[in-house]
C-alpha cells in the first residue's frame, strides 16, 4: 500500500527509462540526500568524523569493487592496493601543483589508479575465478611494497608517512588536519553522490549490460559479440578509478596522513565483505554494506558498556573477531544475496501491507 | 648527466651481471640458498595441502586453512604448557580439529549447500575470523615457544649448511604425503573421496554420502593443519603472524593447480626456491623485502601461460 508502482503512469520513453522510474523511489533518494546534507546540523563532531566520513568514503570503494566483482564478475582482492595508488598519486599531484583544485586532484589520482588497474586487469583475460582472486593479491602486495620502498612517491620525506597537505576550496580548507569536519564531510558527500549516480547510470547502460553478460557467462557473451578484452578492462579501469578516489579521500579527508598501513590486505577484505554483506550487483547494497561493516566494530566496542559489563579491552577485541566472523556466516546463511535483497523483500512486503491477500 | 649507454650498462649490471656473477662465483652459497628455499617451500606445501584436500572434495576455497594451522598450533602449545605430555597433547588437539570439522560441516557448510562458490568462500573467511578470535580468547595473544624436542641446529653436508629442523619438516611432509596417498588410493573412504572430487552428482547417485565426506575431508585438513602448525611453530614460535604466512600458500596453490596434491608440493618448492633466490640475489637491486610479493607476481606470470596451474585439470568451457 505504501510502496507501489501502480498508478505511476509514464507517457514518454524518457520517463520510462529514467534513473529512478518509480516516483516513490525518487522521493526516497531525494529525502536521503536532504537528510545527508542536514546531518552536520544534528550530529556531533565525533559522529561525523568516526562514522559518517569513513562510511561515505568506504562506500565509494565498495561501489568500485561492486562494479568489478558484482557486475562484471571478476573477483578481486586488490582493492586496497588501488586505494593506496589513489592516495599516493593524489599526494604527488597536489604537491607538484599546489594550485590545482582538489576535485581535479582526486579525479587525476583516480585516473592513475585506473591506469594501474588496467595493467593488473590484463591477466583476467586468461585467468578466471579464484585463480584471478589470488593474482589480484599480487597487485595488493606489489603496490604497497612499491609505495613503501620508493621514496619518490612521498617526495623523499624522511618519516615516509607525510601528512596530507592543507588545501582550500572556495576559500574553505577541505583537507588536512586544519579543515573542519563539516567541510570535509560536505566534500566527501558531494563526491560520493556524484560517483554513486554515475555508477547507477553506468550499470543500466550499454557498459553495465556488457559487464553483466560477461559475468553470467563470458563465452556466451563473446559469441553474441561482446568483446571480453574491452569489457573486462573497462571494468578494471572504472573499478580502480572509484577505489583510487576513495583512497585519496581516505588519506586527505579522513586520516590526514598518507600511509601504507591504511590500505593493507585487511582493507581489501573489509571492502569485499561490504559488497557481499551489502549485496553483489547493487549500488544501494554497497552503501548498506559499508555502513554495516564500519558500524559493527563501533557497536561491538560500545556494547559491553551499554549492558554495564566490565570486560578488559583485549578480551573485547577477541570477542569482536569472533562475533564478526559469526555474523558474517550468519548473514550468508540467512540471506546470501545481502542486505540489498532484504531491502527488496521489505519493499515487496510493503506493497501488500496491510492487506496481504 | 649520464649517457643512455651508461644507464643501460648500469641497469644490466645491477639486474643481471651482478646477481648472476654472484651465483657463479659462489656456487656453494647458491646451493645453500636453493636448499633453504626448498625447505621453506616444504612448509608452504604443508599449508597448501590442506587447501587442496578441501577444494578437491567440496569445491570450497577454504580461506580458513591458514587460521586452522594457527589454531591447531595454539591448542597444541596450550596443552603442552598446561603440562600435558606430548603423546596426550597430540591426540587431544587432533580431537579438537575433528570436532571443529564436525561443527563447520553442520553449522556452516550444510546450510550453504548449493550456494555459489563465492558465498562459500566468504563463509570460510568468516570461519577464519571466528577461529582467530576464539584461539586468542582461549590461549592469549602472546608468542608461544614450541619445543617438542626435535633436533635443532645446523648440520654441515660438505660445506653446505642445512637447518636440522628444516630436514625434520621435510621428512614430516614426505611421511604425510605418503600416508595421504595411501589413504586416497587404498581405503574405502579414500576412494569415496576421489569419487566425490571427480563428480559430485555421480558420487551422490551411487550412494556416497556427501555430507559425511565433507566432514571427513575437513577433519583430514585439520590433521594436516596440525602437522603444519607444529612445524611452523617449532621454527618461528606460535604467533599470529602464522596466519599471514599461510597466505603465501595461495600462490603455491595457483602455481600447482587447486586440485592437485603433487601440484601443491611442486608449487611449494618452486615458490620457496624462487623467493629465496630472488631475495638473496636480486633483493638488493630492487630495494629489499621483495619476498612479500615475489611469490604472487611469479604465480601471476606463470598463470598467464598456464591458466589452470601446473597440474590443474584442464579447463574446458562450453556455452
Amino acid at each position: 500500500m505504501f510502496y507501489r508502482e501502480a498508478g505511476d503512469f509514464k507517457s514518454t520513453y524518457a520517463e520510462d527509462q529514467a534513473l529512478f522510474p518509480i516516483a516513490l523511489d525518487r522521493w526516497f533518494v531525494l529525502a536521503a540526500a536532504v537528510m545527508a546534507c542536514g546531518v552536520p546540523l544534528v550530529a556531533s563532531e565525533y559522529w561525523l568524523s568516526t562514522i559518517f566520513l569513513p562510511v561515505l568514503i568506504l562506500s565509494i570503494a565498495a561501489i568500485g569493487l561492486n562494479l568489478l566483482t558484482g557486475y562484471a564478475g571478476q573477483l578481486s582482492l586488490g582493492a586496497g592496493g588501488f586505494m593506496a595508488c589513489g592516495a599516493y598519486m593524489a599526494y604527488k599531484f597536489t604537491t607538484a601543483f599546489p594550485e590545482l583544485n582538489m576535485v581535479v586532484v582526486f579525479a587525476l589520482s583516480g585516473l592513475s589508479a585506473a591506469a594501474v588497474g588496467i595493467v593488473f586487469g590484463i591477466p583476467s583475460l586468461r585467468i578466471k575465478g579464484f585463480y584471478l582472486a589470488v593474482t589480484t593479491l599480487a597487485a595488493q602486495f606489489f603496490l604497497l611494497w612499491l609505495f613503501t620502498k620508493v621514496p619518490w612517491f612521498v617526495n623523499y620525506s624522511i618519516s615516509g608517512v607525510p601528512t596530507a597537505p592543507p588545501r582550500e576550496m572556495f576559500g574553505v580548507p577541505v583537507t588536512g588536519a586544519s579543515a573542519s569536519v563539516e567541510a570535509r564531510y560536505y566534500l566527501v558527500l558531494a563526491l560520493t553522490a556524484i560517483l554513486a549516480l554515475l555508477a547507477k547510470n553506468l550499470v543500466r547502460g550499454r557498459i553495465g549490460r556488457e559487464w553483466m553478460a560477461i559475468r553470467d557467462m563470458d563465452i556466451a557473451a563473446e559469441i553474441i559479440g561482446i568483446r571480453p578484452l574491452k569489457t573486462k578492462l573497462t571494468a578494471f579501469a572504472i573499478s580502480s578509478f572509484y577505489c583510487g578516489v576513495a583512497g585519496a579521500l581516505w588519506s586527505f579527508c579522513y586520516i590526514n596522513i598518507v600511509e601504507p598501513t591504511a590500505f593493507d590486505i585487511n582493507r581489501s577484505f573489509a571492502i569485499l565483505f561490504m559488497i557481499i554483506i551489502g549485496g553483489l550487483g547493487s549500488i544501494l547494497g554497497s552503501f548498506l554494506g559499508a555502513a554495516f561493516i564500519t558500524l559493527l566494530p563501533v557497536f561491538l566496542n560500545n556494547a559491553p558498556a551499554l549492558f554495564n559489563l566490565q570486560i578488559s579491552s583485549t578480551l573485547v577485541s577477541h570477542i569482536e573477531f569472533m562475533v564478526f566472523g559469526a555474523l558474517i556466516i550468519f548473514f550468508l546463511i540467512v540471506e546470501p544475496h545481502g542486505l540489498a535483497r532484504l531491502w527488496q523483500i521489505a519493499k515487496e512486503k510493503l506493497r501488500l501491507w496491510p492487506f496481504p491477500h | 648527466m649520464h649517457t643512455w649507454g651508461w644507464r643501460v650498462g648500469e641497469f644490466f649490471h645491477t639486474f643481471f651481471a651482478a646477481p648472476v656473477g654472484g651465483i657463479i662465483e659462489a656456487p656453494l652459497f647458491f646451493l645453500e640458498v636453493v636448499i633453504g628455499g626448498l625447505m621453506a617451500g616444504v612448509m608452504y606445501s604443508l599449508v597448501a595441502l590442506g587447501f587442496v584436500l578441501i577444494f578437491k572434495a567440496s569445491g570450497v576455497f577454504n580461506f580458513a586453512q591458514g587460521t586452522m594451522v594457527l589454531f591447531a598450533a595454539l591448542c597444541f602449545v596450550g596443552f603442552l604448557e598446561m603440562g600435558a605430555a606430548l603423546w596426550i597433547a597430540f591426540p587431544l588437539t587432533l580431537a579438537i580439529m575433528v570436532a571443529l570439522a564436525f561443527v563447520v560441516e553442520r553449522v556452516v557448510l550444510r546450510p550453504l549447500v548449493n550456494q555459489e562458490h563465492i558465498i562459500l568462500f566468504m563463509s570460510t573467511i568468516g570461519i577464519a575470523f571466528f577461529l582467530e578470535g576464539f584461539g586468542e580468547l582461549l590461549w592469549g595473544g602472546d608468542v608461544h615457544e614450541l619445543d617438542i624436542g626435535l633436533p635443532d641446529g645446523a648440520l654441515f653436508v660438505g660445506e653446505i649448511l642445512i637447518q636440522q629442523n628444516d630436514l625434520v619438516a621435510a621428512a614430516a611432509a614426505s611421511i604425510m604425503v605418503a600416508v595421504l596417498a595411501f589413504f586416497f588410493h587404498y581405503t574405502r573412504v579414500g576412494r569415496a573421496l576421489r569419487a566425490v572430487a571427480d563428480d559430485h552428482q555421480a558420487a551422490l547417485s551411487i550412494g556416497i554420502p556427501l555430507q559425511q565426506i565433507w566432514f571427513i575431508v575437513w577433519a583430514v585438513a585439520g590433521a594436516v593443519a596440525l602437522v603444519a602448525g607444529i612445524m611452523w611453530g617449532q621454527k618461528l614460535g606460535v604467533q599470529f603472524s602464522l596466519s599471514v604466512i599461510a597466505l603465501k600458500a595461495l600462490p603455491v596453490l595457483i602455481l600447482g593447480g587447486f586440485t592437485s596434491i603433487p601440484g601443491a608440493i611442486v608449487g611449494g618448492l618452486i615458490v620457496g626456491v624462487g623467493e629465496k633466490v630472488a631475495e638473496v640475489f636480486w633483493g638488493q637491486a630492487l630495494g629489499g623485502a621483495i619476498e612479500e610479493w615475489f611469490a604472487y607476481i611469479l604465480a601471476l606470470v606463470f598463470l598467464l601461460f598456464r591458466p589452470q596451474g601446473l597440474f590443474g585439470e584442464r579447463i574446458i568451457e562450453r556455452v
